[in-house]
């Protein structure tokens, strides 16, 4: 498998009255062709605000944005306006979490689709309509000739995420974004969203990075996770290891906090505390104030980097985790 | 604890539709002829999608939503047919958590000042001192230091902020809470704590809880029993566990078939029930079983035949696959 996107040391730093929040400090990872890779977290863990910055959506200032990554011979950190334009629209997708919000209310969902298609593929109003329409189809919306010239109000939320999808995939993506693509909707539309992705990823061999909260949906999709906490990738490693051993104390907790259906009895261990504030990170592991294990004298005032335990497994840690229970805290 | 703190027989909330703002062009069918018992000392875990009028149900089961038709019925007294005077004095029992305590709090009151504000409605823990002291017991009961009485809402964590919301739901010493959503808005590593903490107060104060969400995994996780309930109708009722390992509904089935697990193995193994389009418009609920357009097991006589709650195997199920027991189409009609 050759690598489609590698992301380095990527910053994402915003000024705030209070001083400088740093909400991605520092992250890397590859993203091979054809492979889902989960980028999970909580909400201001910066696994939203990191791949807004690899697809030059951050607004600078008040944002800065460092470090590279690796799309098509280029690093994106350094391209122009123009050139991410040029990207965004043939290469690299992005659908987000509430497609009302990113679709335009006052334009026809084919005028949306078309609009994409003329200036990214040149095609005539024509083909261009053909092509819509074809599109729609393939994201399964019923009577897609009729439903074009519709507009988004017109729509139910997982129909809404379909047409989303449809625009995302308008000029043939290498690479789909998906940013909580699925948490407005409900569970049996979100199984229907899931499965098309997976279905189209099957046909047109696209890699996707798959934003979630939910490890539940990670667990369905990813062949790979990435498990962000307070701007950093915390642990690495294919979903099956991941979910089966992992090893920073986060992980532990974030997976022995959830209940799983079928498991009624299942005791729900949690996690002391609040994440930290990006603009008052604390000096050592970001995690360590609500770490139970915390068991080396490292871990307060030095940062640790992700280190390779073998098996494409990565974990940022001094010391080797045992998994929850058997800690001695 | 098998005594009936709450009955909810035929219970309709149907909101009226203008076209216009004038001409009433029919109504929006929220609540649809729901009937269930809460059990003192249990949670019942009310499941479903959005729109299926689960919230609903359960603002009318404390009286915050007027019935259109049926009954509610708290510890012997008819709450949709309670006078005001009634009724205030059934709320100081009945309390609701709501899902964003954010939205639920006064951000100009201090959070003392919010959890006062019902025992200052119902005249209890008179006097200054007394009420102070009462505060301070509710946020420690909740795991919240006493001295942050004096701060206001922005002030806290989301995970606080449900705290300080169960607080002031406990500050009347309720019998019944309504839990409409209590965990939905919070990360994942706080949701556990809200959980188990109405867990331990279910526990040390003798409450009854309505547990009302869409996150099965949640329900199944805090429930003693569960009601599903689609389109404004309750369409399976047992218990939590016996619903999770052998659902009888065809909606209960694709519903559960639809929650990720967190489990790489299963996920993989496991057959999805997809269910095809959307959901009808409850202005305009399908006719006989109102999950019929979607259901893959549709037969002959789910459009004519309204089905009703039957015994299944000890749950409850309103479906023909279990006997065609229900009103005919036309009958319901007339009813409407």
């Amino acid at each position: 498998m050759s690598a489609v996107l590698t992301v380095e040391d990527l910053r994402v730093r915003f000024g705030t009255k209070r001083g400088v929040a740093e909400v991605v400090s520092g992250i890397g990872y590859t993203l091979h062709e054809a492979e889902t890779l989960a980028i999970v977290g909580e909400s201001g863990s910066g696994k939203s605000v990191s791949s807004l910055a690899l697809m030059g959506l951050v607004p600078q200032p008040p944002g800065k944005v460092t470090g590279t990554v690796h799309f098509g011979g280029r690093n994106l950190v350094e391209c122009s306006r123009e050139q991410l334009r040029h990207i965004r629209g043939n290469d690299i997708a992005m659908i987000f979490q509430d497609p009302m919000t990113s679709l335009n209310p006052v334009l026809t969902i084919g005028r949306q689709l078309t609009e994409h298609m003329q200036e990214h593929l040149g095609l005539s109003d024509g083909d261009a309509r053909k092509r819509a329409i074809g599109l729609l189809d393939r994201v399964g919306i019923p009577a897609p000739d009729r439903r074009i010239d519709d507009y988004p109000h017109q729509f139910s939320g997982g129909m809404r995420q379909r047409v989303m999808i449809a625009i995302g995939l308008a000029c043939d993506p290498k690479v789909l974004i998906a940013d909580e693509p699925t948490t407005a909707l409900d569970v049996t539309t979100q199984a229907q969203i899931v499965e098309l992705v997976e279905q189209l990823q099957d046909d047109l061999g696209m890699a996707v990075i798959w934003i979630t909260h939910d490890l539940g949906v990670v667990a369905g999709i990813a062949d790979r996770v990435a498990v962000m906490y307070a701007g950093q990738i915390v642990e690495e490693a294919g979903v099956d290891e991941l979910y089966a051993n992992p090893r920073h104390p986060y992980t532990q907790g974030l997976l022995g906090s959830l209940p799983v259906l079928g498991q009624p009895d299942r005791e729900l261990t949690t996690i002391a505390g609040v994440p930290p504030d990006p603009v008052a990170l604390p000096p050592g592991c970001s995690f360590w104030p609500r770490c139970p294990q915390r068991l080396d004298p490292r871990c307060e005032h030095e940062r640790p980097t992700l280190r390779d335990l073998g098996g494409g497994h990565r974990v940022a840690t001094f010391y080797d985790a045992k998994p929850a229970g058997e800690a001695t805290s | 604890m098998t005594e009936v703190l709450v009955t909810v027989d035929d219970l309709k909330v149907w909101f009226p539709v203008r076209e216009g703002g004038l001409r009433k062009t029919g109504n929006l069918r929220a609540v649809d002829g729901v009937s269930f018992e809460v059990r003192r000392g249990e949670t019942l875990g009310l499941v479903g999608e959005s729109g299926c009028g689960k919230s609903t149900t359960g603002l009318a089961m404390i009286g915050l939503e007027k019935a259109t038709a049926g009954r509610v019925v708290f510890d012997g007294t008819d709450v949709t047919a309670a006078g005001k005077r009634e009724l205030r004095a059934l709320r100081r029992r009945m309390a609701m958590i709501f899902q964003d305590p954010y939205a639920s709090l006064n951000p100009r009151r201090s959070i003392g000042d919010s959890i006062a504000e019902p025992l200052e409605i119902h005249g209890l823990h008179k006097g200054k001192d007394a009420r102070t002291r009462r505060v301070g017991e509710l946020l420690e009961l909740v795991g919240l230091s006493p001295e942050y009485r004096n701060r206001y809402p922005h002030e806290f964590s989301g995970g606080q902020r449900q705290r300080v919301g169960i607080a002031r739901a406990l500050a009347t010493e309720p019998d019944f809470i309504v839990c409409d959503e209590p965990i939905a808005s919070l990360d994942v590593s706080i949701q556990a704590q809200i959980l188990n903490l109405l867990h331990r107060l279910q526990a040390e104060l003798g409450l009854t809880y309505l547990f009302i969400a869409h996150d099965l995994s949640a329900v199944q996780h805090v429930a003693d029993r569960i009601a599903v309930m689609y389109l404004g109708r309750v369409v399976e009722v047992a218990e939590a566990r016996a619903l999770g390992e052998d659902p009888k509904h065809p909606y209960t089935r694709a519903l559960l078939s639809a929650v990720p697990l967190p489990d790489p193995a299963a996920e993989r193994r496991r057959k999805r029930i997809l269910l095809e389009g959307d959901l009808p418009s409850p202005l305009h609920p399908p006719t006989g079983c109102n999950f019929r357009t979607r259901c893959p097991d549709r037969f002959q006589p789910c459009p004519d035949v309204d089905p009703t709650l039957q015994d299944a195997e000890g749950h409850l199920v309103a479906c023909h696959l279990y006997g065609v027991v229900g009103e005919p189409v036309d009958a319901a009609a007339d009813r409407g």
